[in-house]
C-alpha cells in the first residue's frame, strides 16, 4: 500500500495563525486544503513537506457569497462540488460550473477545493510517478534530477498546467486574494502563473490563496472545452477557454481566450483575440482565430495522447468553444 | 499541532460508534480502518485517488479514504460498508446487488455501495444518466457497470415501496 | 439427464457469495491480519537488462524494524507455470531481464519501514543491450534474454500445416493478404495480487494468496522450497478480478514463503499497483499477417496465418499463448486447408501470458478484419457471408479439433435482427456505421498444463445428517461465480435450497484438485465432476429411502428441500430425513466426483493448444459514431448473442457477457500496455490514471441475448461464457468504424489519432506495413482429419 511520509501536522483555524505559522516554518511548510493533489504526490515521494498546514479547519475561507450581478467571492477552500452546483454559479456562470464539473470524479470534487485546484502542481508523465519509478529514469529536473526527459535540451521544466478552472478564470477576469504575515494582495489569475514547469506559481510559499473573485456576470459569454480521454478522472491533455464581450449588433468587443494542458502555464492566444474583436462570430471568423490560437499550442510528449494530434485538436477544440458561443 | 514523530490519540465516530486509538499524523483513514480498527471490508485499488476502491461516506458524502488523513475525519460520521445497514439486515442496495450479480469479484463492491447510497439519499429516484454520473468516481474492471446500474436502479424502487 | 424443467439450473439465483461481498465481510487476501505477522517488500530492478555483479543488503539490514532481508542465493530453483519454461527465479540471481524483475527481499514489522529498507538496498549492474519490440528482438540475436528457446532470441517457432494450403490457393477465385497489430493490455483486476505466508512451528506452511491456481501455486512452491507438497497449504482467498492475471506463481508468493520459513512467523505481501504492472502477464501484442483464398461466394479454400508475439522476459504461458494465436481460427468458418506459423520473441519487458481470451482475442481481430474487407470486395454483406461458411455442429476442423454444438447461426441472426443491421449496415450517415464480428472459445483446455492422466478436476460431498451439504472443491471463484454454478448444479440433484450448501474451495489441503480458474474451464469440469459426485450421493440415499420405504430407488425423486416417492407424492420426507436413513444404512455419506475431458481427436505436436470438451460462439455488432474532425469514436451500442450451451444462471452468465464486452471495449479504444524503450524500458504509465480503464461514463450500452445449444460434453449441456464474448468486440468496433468514416485501423487500440491519421492517408487506413521476414522450418504436416493414412 502506498503511504504518506511523516510530517508534523497544523490544524489553524483561521488565516492570520495559519499565516503566522507559515511565517515560522519558511520553506519546510506546505498549505494543504482536499490533499487530492498534494497526498498523492507526497505518497509517490515527489513532494515531501516535513509540515502540513491544513486550512481545513478555517471556516471563513469555505463557502461563496455575493450575487451574479455584484460578482462573486469563492472561499478558496469551497470544494468543487459545492462551487459547482451552486445556484448563483449554475445561473450566472454557468461555464464555470461545467468546467469545475469536469474535473476528476464525482468524489474527488467532495474533497478537492478550488484554491487546490489553482494552485495544482504541474503535471508530466516523468514526473508524475513514483519513487522507484523516476529512479529508474535517474529523476528529472522537477523533482531530484537535472534534466528534462521530455526535452533534454530545455532549460526549464516543461510540466504542464493542467487545472480545469485556471484557464477559464483567468479568461474571464478572475482576480485571487492571497495573505500572508508580510500583507495581503490582490492579483488577477492569469498572472498567478508562470511559464516554469517548477516554479509555476506567481505565489510566495508563505502566502494563503484564500478567495477567488468573479467580477459580476453578463455582458459576456463564456465556454469552456476539456480534452481527455475518459469520461471520468482524467486531467486534461487540453482545455479550452473562451470568453467574449459583444455589442448589442453582435459584434465582437473583447475577446480573451486561454489554452491550457500544452504548456505549465494557461496560455493567452492573444492573436486569436485580437483577430476577433470587431468582428462577428461567422464561420469565417471562428476558424481563423481557432488557427491562431492552435498555432500557440506546443504541446510536448508529457500527457495522454501524441502530440500532432493534441495540437490538432487544439484548433478544432478552440472552434467548438467559439461555436458554442454563437447566438 | 501535532509532532510527526509521535502518536496522537484520536476518537473518530465510525459506523455509529466511537472508536478510539493512537496512530501517527500520516495515517490515512484507509489505513487506519484496514489497520487499526479491523474494519477490512473498505478495499483499495491504488492509493492515488485514481480507482475509488477506498470510497467510504462521510457524513453521508463519498470520500476517498486514501486521500484523507485519519485525524481530519475527527468529529464527523464515518459509515464504512460495514455499516450501510443501520439494522442486522441488509441495506436495500446490498440486497440488490447480491440479487442481480452486480458483484461479481466484490472488490469494488464496498466503494460502489457507499457511493450508490449517498446517491439514494440525495435523489430517491435518479435517472440512469444520474446513476451513471454519480458512479463516474468508481472504476469496476468485471461488470462493465450494467448490472451495478440495474441494481442501484432496483434497490431505489423498492425504498420507495418498502412494503414489498 | 432428466428432461423435466430444472428447478435450480437455468434460474437467475442470487449469487452464494453476494451477502458477504455486500457487506465487506469476504476476506481477500490483503484482509487477512495475523498475530506477529511482518510485511515485505521485493527490490525490482530499474533496468531492463543486465548481469547482477553484486547484491549489498548491509543497509537495509541495519535499519530498527527490519527482521530479514532474502537474495535469489537463497531460493536458487527454477520454476515457472509450464514445464517447458521452468525459466523464472523467485529473486534473480545473476541476471535481471525486465524493469521490476525482483532481486532481493526485505521484512520489516512495518510496512512503510519494508519500503524503506527496500531502497537501501544496493545493487550492482552491468547493463546489457536491452531488446524493447518484436523487431529488435528478430535483430538482435545477441545478448540473448535466455539461453534457450530457439535461437537469438527467439522464443519458440510453431510450423504446422493442415491439409495443402497450396492446393487450397490454387482452387481459389481471389487472394486476400492483411497484416495487423494488436498492441499490449494488461488485466488490471482492482485488487492488487496479496500473499500470507505463516509457518507452522512443526514446519509446515500455509500460505494465502489471490491466486487463480492455487493448484499450480502449491506446485511451484514444493519445488523451489523444496519440501514434500504435504507440507505445504495453499488456500485460495476470493479473488478480486482476475482475468488470466493471477494464474502464474509468483515471485511475492514464493519469497513470503521463504520468509516465512524463515523467520517463523507470518509475513505478507501485497503488491502496489505499479508492481502489479510489472507483473502483468497480460494480452501479447501480436503482429499478424493473414492470407486467405476465396472463392466468389465467399467459402473459403485455404488460409495461412502468421502471428509473431512479443512475449516479455519470461516464458510464463508464452508457448501456450502462441499455439493459441493460430489454434482457434479454424472453428467458426470452414476453413479445408489451414497453414499456421507462429513464433514468439523474448524482450525486455514484462512476461506476457494469459489475459482473457488467451492469445486468441489478436487473431480473432485479424481475422474478422480481414473477413469484413474480404466481403467488401466480394460484395458481399458481411453478416450473411459469415452465415453462410459456418463450421457444422459435430464435425472434426481441419486441425483436428472436435466440434459439438455450435450455435453461431442463432447468434448471427439474433444481432442481425436485434440491430437492424440490414436497415443500417452501409445505410448509415456518413459518421456512423454498424460492424460485426463473431468469435468461439474453449471450454477449458483438454489438456493440462503438466501431463498427466489424472482428473482436472475432483469435487467431494459430504451430506449431514441434519441436511446439510458441504461441497469441496479446489476451484476458486474470481468473481465470474464459479461457486454459485458449484451450489446450483449440486441443490439441483440434491433437490435442495443453494443455500444450504456450504462451499469449501481452493484449499490444497481440504479439497480435490482443480486445475484453476482459467481456460473457461470451470463451469464445464468442475460442472461433471459435481454432477457425478452429486448424483452419487443422490444414489445412496435414494437406494436407503427406497429400502425403507420398499420401492424401486427409480421412484425416488428430491425437490424442494424434500424426498419423495414420484408415484405417491405425499409419501415423502425431509431432506435431513432421508440422510439420516441413508447414514443408517451405508454409514457416513460421502462421495466424489471428477472429470477429465475426452480425448482429442489430434494426434500431431502441438495438438495439445485448441482442443476443448466444447466451443462456446458468440457474434456481435457494434454501431459507432465517428467524429471525422477529432477521429472521436463513440461506441453507442453492441449487440451481442453468445451460445454458452445451457445457462446454468441466466443472470451471471450476462454478468460474463457484458463484463467480456466492457473489457473488449477498453481493449478496443484506450488500453495500452506500452513501455519507455529509450528511456531504460520503464513502463509508460503504470497507474490506474493513466492506463485507461473505462468509467461508467465510457461504457457503451449493451443488448445481450443469451443462445443455448446444449453441448453434450457440457454439465446440463452448458459452455463457457466468461472470455469468448470478449473476443468480437474490437473486430465488431474496428469494422463500424469502417462503416462510418471508411478508415481501416488494422491496429489495435483503435484511438482518434489513428483513425484522423487513416482520414488523411491516400489508403485509407492505419496498421503495420509489412509482416517481418523470419525464416520459419519446415511445417509439420498433418493430413486432413479421415484422410490420415
Ligand atoms: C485521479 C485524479 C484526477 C484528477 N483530475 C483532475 C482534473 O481533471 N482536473 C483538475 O483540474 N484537477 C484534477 N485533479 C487534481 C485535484 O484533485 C484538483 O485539482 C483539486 O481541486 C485540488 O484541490 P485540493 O484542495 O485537493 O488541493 P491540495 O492537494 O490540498 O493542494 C494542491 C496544491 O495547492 C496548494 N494549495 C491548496 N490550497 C491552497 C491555498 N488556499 N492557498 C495556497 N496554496 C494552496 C497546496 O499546497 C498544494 O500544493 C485530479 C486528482 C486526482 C487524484
Ligand atoms: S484506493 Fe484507489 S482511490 Fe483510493
Ligand atoms: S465486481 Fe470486480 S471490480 Fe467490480
Amino acid at each position: 500500500m502506498m503511504r504518506l511520509p511523516k510530517f508534523v501536522y497544523h490544524a489553524p483555524t483561521s488565516v492570520d495563525e495559519a499565516g503566522r505559522i507559515l511565517a515560522g516554518e519558511g520553506t519546510a511548510a506546505r498549505v494543504v486544503a482536499g490533499g487530492t493533489d498534494l497526498y498523492p504526490n507526497m505518497k509517490r515521494g515527489h513532494q515531501l513537506p516535513p509540515v502540513l498546514v491544513s486550512l481545513r479547519r478555517i471556516p471563513k475561507i469555505t463557502g461563496i457569497s455575493g450575487t451574479p450581478e455584484t460578482g462573486l467571492r469563492i472561499g478558496a477552500c469551497t470544494s468543487l462540488t459545492q462551487l459547482g452546483s451552486h445556484p448563483a454559479v449554475k445561473s450566472g456562470y454557468a461555464a464555470l460550473a461545467s468546467a469545475v464539473l469536469s474535473i476528476s470524479t464525482p468524489i474527488l470534487r467532495n474533497m478537492g477545493t478550488i484554491g487546490g485546484n489553482l494552485c495544482l502542481d504541474t503535471r508530466c508523465n516523468y514526473y508524475n510517478q513514483n519513487y522507484e519509478w523516476r529512479r529508474a529514469i535517474h529523476f528529472c529536473m522537477k523533482c531530484d534530477g537535472s534534466i528534462c526527459w521530455v526535452a533534454p535540451s530545455s532549460k526549464t521544466c516543461l510540466a504542464i498546467n493542467s487545472s480545469d478552472t485556471a484557464p477559464l478564470l483567468a479568461a474571464l477576469g478572475g482576480r485571487a486574494r492571497l495573505i500572508s504575515t508580510r500583507g495581503e494582495r490582490e492579483l488577477a489569475i492569469k498572472d498567478l502563473y508562470n511559464l516554469d514547469g517548477i516554479d509555476y506559481l506567481n505565489k510566495r510559499p508563505d502566502e494563503i490563496l484564500t478567495e477567488i473573485l468573479l467580477p459580476p456576470a453578463g455582458g459576456w459569454i463564456a465556454s469552456y472545452r476539456k480534452l481527455r480521454r475518459r469520461g471520468s478522472f482524467d486531467f486534461p491533455v487540453l482545455g479550452v477557454a473562451a470568453v467574449l464581450w459583444k455589442e448589442p449588433d453582435g459584434r465582437i468587443r473583447d475577446a480573451k481566450i486561454y489554452l491550457n494542458a500544452v504548456a505549465s502555464a494557461p496560455l493567452e492566444a492573444k492573436e486569436a483575440e485580437t483577430c476577433l474583436v470587431g468582428r462577428k462570430l461567422d464561420t469565417e471568423t471562428i476558424r481563423e482565430a481557432a488557427r491562431l490560437a492552435a498555432e500557440m499550442a506546443k504541446p510536448v510528449d508529457n500527457a495522454d495522447f501524441g502530440i500532432a494530434w493534441r495540437k490538432r485538436m487544439a484548433r478544432v477544440f478552440t472552434e467548438r468553444a467559439l461555436n458554442d458561443l454563437k447566438e | 499541532m501535532t509532532n510527526g514523530k509521535q502518536k496522537i490519540l484520536l476518537a473518530l465516530r465510525v459506523n455509529g460508534e466511537v472508536r478510539e486509538f493512537a496512530c501517527y499524523p500520516n495515517r490515512t483513514l484507509l489505513e487506519v480502518l484496514r489497520e487499526d480498527l479491523g474494519l477490512t471490508g473498505t478495499k483499495h485499488g491504488c492509493e492515488l485517488g485514481e480507482c475509488g476502491t477506498c470510497t467510504i461516506l462521510i457524513d453521508n458524502q463519498p470520500i476517498l479514504s486514501c486521500l484523507i488523513l485519519a485525524l481530519e475525519c475527527e468529529g464527523r460520521e464515518i459509515v464504512t460498508v460495514e455499516g450501510l445497514s443501520p439494522g442486522p439486515g441488509l441495506h436495500p442496495l446490498q440486497e440488490a446487488f447480491g440479487e442481480l450479480g452486480a458483484a461479481q469479484c466484490g472488490y469494488c463492491t464496498p466503494g460502489i455501495l457507499c457511493t450508490a447510497k449517498a446517491l439514494l439519499d440525495r435523489n430517491r429516484r435518479p435517472s440512469r444518466a444520474e446513476i451513471r454520473a454519480a458512479l463516474a468516481g468508481n472504476l469496476c474492471r468485471c461488470t462493465g457497470y450494467i448490472k451495478i446500474f440495474e441494481a442501484v436502479e432496483l434497490a431505489a424502487e423498492r425504498m420507495e415501496r418498502p412494503s414489498e | 439427464m432428466s428432461q423435466k424443467p430444472y428447478r435450480i439450473v437455468g434460474h437467475s439465483l442470487a449469487k452464494v457469495d453476494g451477502p458477504a461481498k455486500c457487506t465487506g465481510q469476504t476476506k481477500f487476501a490483503d484482509d487477512l491480519f495475523l498475530p506477529g505477522m511482518v510485511h515485505a517488500k521485493l527490490h525490482r530492478a530499474p533496468l531492463p537488462h543486465a548481469r547482477i555483479v553484486r547484491v549489498d543488503t548491509s543497509e537495509a539490514e541495519k535499519m530498527p524494524g527490519v527482521v530479514a532481508v532474502l537474495t535469489g542465493k537463497e531460493l536458487p530453483i527454477p520454476f515457472g507455470i509450464l514445464p517447458v519454461s521452468q525459466d523464472e527465479h523467485a529473486l534473480c540471481l545473476d541476471r535481471i531481464r525486465f524493469v521490476g524483475d525482483p532481486v532481493a527481499a526485505v521484512a520489516a514489522l512495518e510496512e512503510d519501514i519494508a519500503f524503506a529498507a527496500m531502497n537501501r538496498i544496493r545493487v550492482e549492474y552491468e547493463p546489457l543491450k536491452a531488446v524493447m519490440s518484436i523487431q529488435a528482438a528478430l535483430d538482435n540475436p545477441e545478448p540473448r534474454i535466455h539461453d534457450y528457446g530457439e535461437e537469438g532470441n527467439i522464443h519458440k517457432k510453431v510450423a504446422l500445416e493442415f491439409g495443402d494450403v497450396r492446393h487450397g490457393f490454387a482452387g481459389a477465385d481471389e487472394i486476400f493478404v492483411d497484416t495487423f497489430y494488436y498492441e499490449g493490455s494488461t488485466h488490471l483486476a482492482l485488487e492488487q495480487h496479496a500473499v500470507v505466508a505463516a509457518p507452522e512451528p512443526d514446519g509446515r506452511l500455509t500460505v494465502w494468496s489471490s491466486t487463480q491456481t492455487p493448484h499450480y501455486v502449491h506446485r511451484a512452491l514444493a519445488k523451489v522450497l523444496e519440501l514434500p507438497p504435504a507440507y505445504i497449504r495453499v488456500i485460495a482467498t476470493p479473488v478480486g478480478g482476475g482475468f488470466g492475471g493471477k494464474s502464474d506463481p509468483f515471485q511475492h508468493e514464493i519469497v513470503a514463503a521463504k520468509l516465512a520459513l524463515k523467520i517463523g512467523r507470518p509475513v505478507k505481501i501485497c503488491l502496489t499497483r505499479e508492481e502489479v504492472f510489472y507483473c502483468h502477464r497480460g494480452r501479447h501484442p501480436v503482429l499478424m499477417s493473414v492470407k486467405t483464398g476465396v472463392k466468389k461466394d465467399g467459402s473459403i479454400t485455404a488460409m495461412h496465418f502468421r502471428s509473431v508475439l512479443d512475449g516479455g522476459g519470461y516464458g510464463s504461458y508464452g508457448v501456450a499463448s502462441t499455439y493459441y494465436t493460430g489454434a482457434l481460427q479454424t472453428v467458426t468458418y470452414r476453413i479445408p486447408h489451414y497453414k499456421f506459423d507462429g513464433v514468439r520473441v523474448f524482450t525486455n519487458k514484462p512476461p506476457c501470458g494469459p489475459k482473457r481470451g488467451h492469445g486468441t482475442p489478436q487473431p480473432r481481430f485479424a481475422l474478422e478484419v480481414h473477413l469484413d474487407k474480404i466481403a467488401g470486395h466480394l460484395g458481399l454483406d458481411p453478416a450473411e457471408m459469415r452465415r453462410s461458411q459456418l463450421v457444422p455442429p459435430n464435425s472434426i476442423t481441419a486441425n483436428h479439433l472436435r466440434i459439438g454444438s455450435m450455435g453461431l447461426g442463432t447468434c448471427i441472426d439474433k444481432v442481425v435482427g436485434g440491430s437492424g443491421w440490414k436497415k443500417k449496415f452501409r445505410r448509415l450517415p456518413r459518421g456512423r456505421g454498424v460492424g460485426i464480428a463473431c468469435s468461439s472459445y474453449i471450454s477449458g483446455a483438454g489438456l493440462p498444463i503438466y501431463w498427466n492422466r489424472m482428473p482436472h478436476t475432483g469435487v467431494q460431498i459430504k451430506l449431514d445428517r441434519g441436511g446439510g451439504i458441504c461441497v469441496f472443491c479446489g476451484q476458486i471463484d474470481i468473481g465470474q461465480g464459479s461457486d454459485s454454478v458449484l451450489a446450483q448444479m449440486v441443490a439441483e440433484i440434491l433437490g435442495v435450497d443453494p443455500l444450504t450448501i456450504r462451499l469449501v474451495t481452493g484449499d490444497t489441503d481440504l479439497t480435490p484438485v482443480d486445475l484453476g480458474s482459467y481456460s473457461s474451464r470451470v463451469t464445464l469440469m468442475m460442472g461433471n465432476a459435481a454432477i457425478q459426485a452429486a448424483e452419487r450421493a443422490r444414489d445412496l440415499v435414494a437406494r436407503a429411502v427406497a429400502k425403507q420405504w420398499k420401492l424401486s430407488p427409480s421412484r425416488i425423486v428430491f425437490a424442494a428441500g424434500r424426498v419423495f416417492d414420484t408415484e405417491n407424492p405425499d409419501q415423502g420426507m425431509s431432506f435431513a430425513e432421508s440422510v439420516q436413513a441413508a447414514e443408517a444404512e451405508f454409514g457416513t455419506i460421502g462421495t466424489v466426483g471428477s472429470y477429465t475431458p475426452p480425448p482429442s481427436p489430434g494426434k500431431y505436436r502441438g495438438a495439445g493448444v485448441g482442443p476443448s470438451p466444447a466451443y462456446s460462439y458468440s457474434a456481435a455488432i457494434a454501431q459507432v459514431e465517428v467524429d471525422p474532425d477529432t477521429g472521436w469514436t463513440q461506441v453507442e451500442r453492441i449487440w451481442i448473442a453468445h451460445d454458452c450451451g445451457k445457462c446454468i444462471n441466466p443472470m451471471l452468465v450476462t454478468g460474463q457477457v457484458e463484463g467480456s464486452v466492457y473489457m473488449g471495449l477498453g481493449e478496443a479504444l484506450m488500453e495500452e500496455q506500452v513501455f519507455r524503450a529509450n528511456r531504460n524500458g520503464v513502463h509508460k504509465i503504470p497507474s490506474m490514471l493513466d492506463y485507461k480503464s473505462p468509467t461508467t461514463e465510457d461504457m457503451c450500452e449493451v443488448t445481450t441475448y443469451l443462445i443455448e445449444d446444449p453441448d453434450p460434453n457440457g454439465p446440463f449441456g452448458a459452455k463457457e461464457a466468461g472470455q469468448g464474448p470478449l473476443l468480437p468486440i474490437a473486430p465488431a468496433i474496428a469494422n463500424a468504424v469502417f462503416d462510418a468514416v471508411g478508415v481501416r485501423i488494422d491496429e489495435i487500440p483503435i484511438t482518434p489519432e489513428k483513425i484522423l491519421r487513416a482520414l488523411r492517408s491516400p489508403d485509407r487506413r492505419c496498421g503495420p506495413a509489412s509482416y517481418p521476414r523470419i525464416p520459419m522450418p519446415e511445417p509439420i504436416r498433418v493430413p486432413l482429419p479421415g484422410t490420415e493414412a
